[in-house]
């Protein structure tokens, strides 16, 4: 943890043993709400799949429970403090020391090696340059990607790509990890190497995984699933 | 699936007493539905009366006598000609599950949390099998590709008519 502490006074109140959760969270853009109430908790260790129909608020979700975005109201605990009182600054810290994110495409630096797009988050909190790319190294060949180290993302399949993606989200040991439709861009057999790999190498450093997707069987290597509807969670282990 | 052929198949590599065909089957077929003994032995009794299977020798034993099989000429064609034949598609036009959906419209029941519901089942039911894909080998992992396949529809059904419950609900005169 950064040690960069908000105002203590707003401190948020978190579900038993849940490492990272949201209450009554609200969020719209213009005239639209993407966010109406919509509650969230998940566990350390914990692969939780977020679902739900297009526009439904499960990215809003994800990208407020990450700190990319603000709620309009509401409150997002994480290890006893309330994402939503910290300053950008604060918040920018907690996502490049705590956090990894795995998107649906776009996310490699185009002009780096795919080594070096792994090593970035060490190189950025301090690391030397061998120690990360070594660090780096170990990661791809986890993913089972060592073989496209030296390549640049440009010259790698998709699937290769999104693997590299997952290394480059796990490799600083981040408590959690966000994936939001981490194989939309993938055929089947792709998309499953990568969410097996994910949730493995997750499982293996108790990283949480919040997982967004619309598509079943990628939510099938989740714990556990909720469904966001019309701006609120539903979560279906109380629908059983 | 057709016991009879899949028996009559595995038989095609040589011929095997009936306790043998039932572990192979059971192996590469059986997964969560073993066959039962009575079942190879009634299938092996048909089979011996349409001329698609022989006797091959007995050997008699402590229990009853053990009846070696081996596969026919026609029983070969037979195989043959069940693997050509393409499978007719299931349309599953009698679901039970619209029927639930329909009845708890008509009743003033919950069709919504009868859906969710159900959908947490098939999600449950898919965590099973994608974890026996995880441990298993690549048959283990088509078979269960297989039932994923199939219960990812049926939940591409639920979604699409939990969007559209409010226009089935006018539709039934609910």
């Amino acid at each position: 943890m950064s040690g960069q502490h908000s105002d203590m006074s707003q401190q948020h109140s978190e579900p038993a043993q849940a490492l990272l959760s949201a209450c009554d969270l609200r969020k719209a853009y213009g005239p639209t709400p993407a966010l109406a109430g919509a509650s969230f908790a998940i566990r350390a260790g914990e692969v939780v799949a977020v679902m739900g129909p297009s526009g439904s608020g499960k990215s809003t979700l994800l990208h407020c429970l990450a700190g990319i975005v603000r709620p309009d109201s509401g409150t997002i605990g994480y290890g006893g403090r309330d994402l939503t009182a910290m300053t950008d600054a604060e918040r920018s810290t907690l996502r490049r020391t705590e956090f990894g994110f795995v998107f649906q495409f776009g996310q490699l630096v185009p002009e780096l090696s795919c080594a070096e797009n792994v090593a970035l988050p060490l190189r950025l909190s301090g690391a030397g340059r061998k120690a990360a790319e070594r660090t780096a190294f170990e990661w791809l060949e986890r993913l089972e990607v060592d073989d496209v180290g030296r390549k640049r993302p440009g010259e790698v399949s998709g699937g290769q790509g999104q693997r590299v993606a997952v290394a480059r989200a796990l490799v600083a040991s981040p408590r959690v990890v966000f994936a939001d439709e981490p194989t939309g861009a993938l055929d089947s057999l792709n998309g499953e190497r990568v969410m097996r790999l994910l949730t493995d190498a997750a499982r293996q450093t108790s990283a949480a995984v919040v997982l967004v997707t619309h598509e079943a069987r990628v939510a099938a290597y989740s714990d556990r699933e909720v469904v966001v509807r019309d701006g609120t969670v539903r979560d279906m282990a109380g629908a059983l | 699936m057709s016991i009879g052929h899949t028996l009559l198949g595995l038989l095609e590599s040589g011929p095997r007493h009936g306790y043998d065909l039932k572990r192979a089957f059971d192996e590469k077929f059986g997964h969560d539905r073993p066959l039962h003994y009575g079942q190879v032995y009634s299938t092996m009794s048909r089979l011996l009366r349409n001329g698609l299977v022989d006797v091959d020798g007995i050997e008699p034993g402590d229990g009853p006598e053990r009846k070696r099989y081996a596969i026919t000429e026609a029983g070969i064609a037979d195989v043959g000609q069940w693997l050509t034949q393409p499978e007719k598609p299931e349309p599953y036009l009698q679901s039970t599950l619209y029927t639930k959906v329909v009845l708890a419209l008509l009743t003033g029941r919950s069709a919504a949390g009868l859906l969710d519901t159900q959908r947490a089942e098939h999600l449950r039911m898919m965590r099973v099998l994608t974890d026996r894909k995880r441990g298993g080998d690549l048959a283990d992992q088509l078979v269960c590709d297989h039932a994923l396949f199939h219960l990812e529809a049926d939940l591409r059904w639920l979604e699409l008519t939990a969007a559209r419950l409010d226009r089935l609900a006018k539709e039934v005169g609910a």
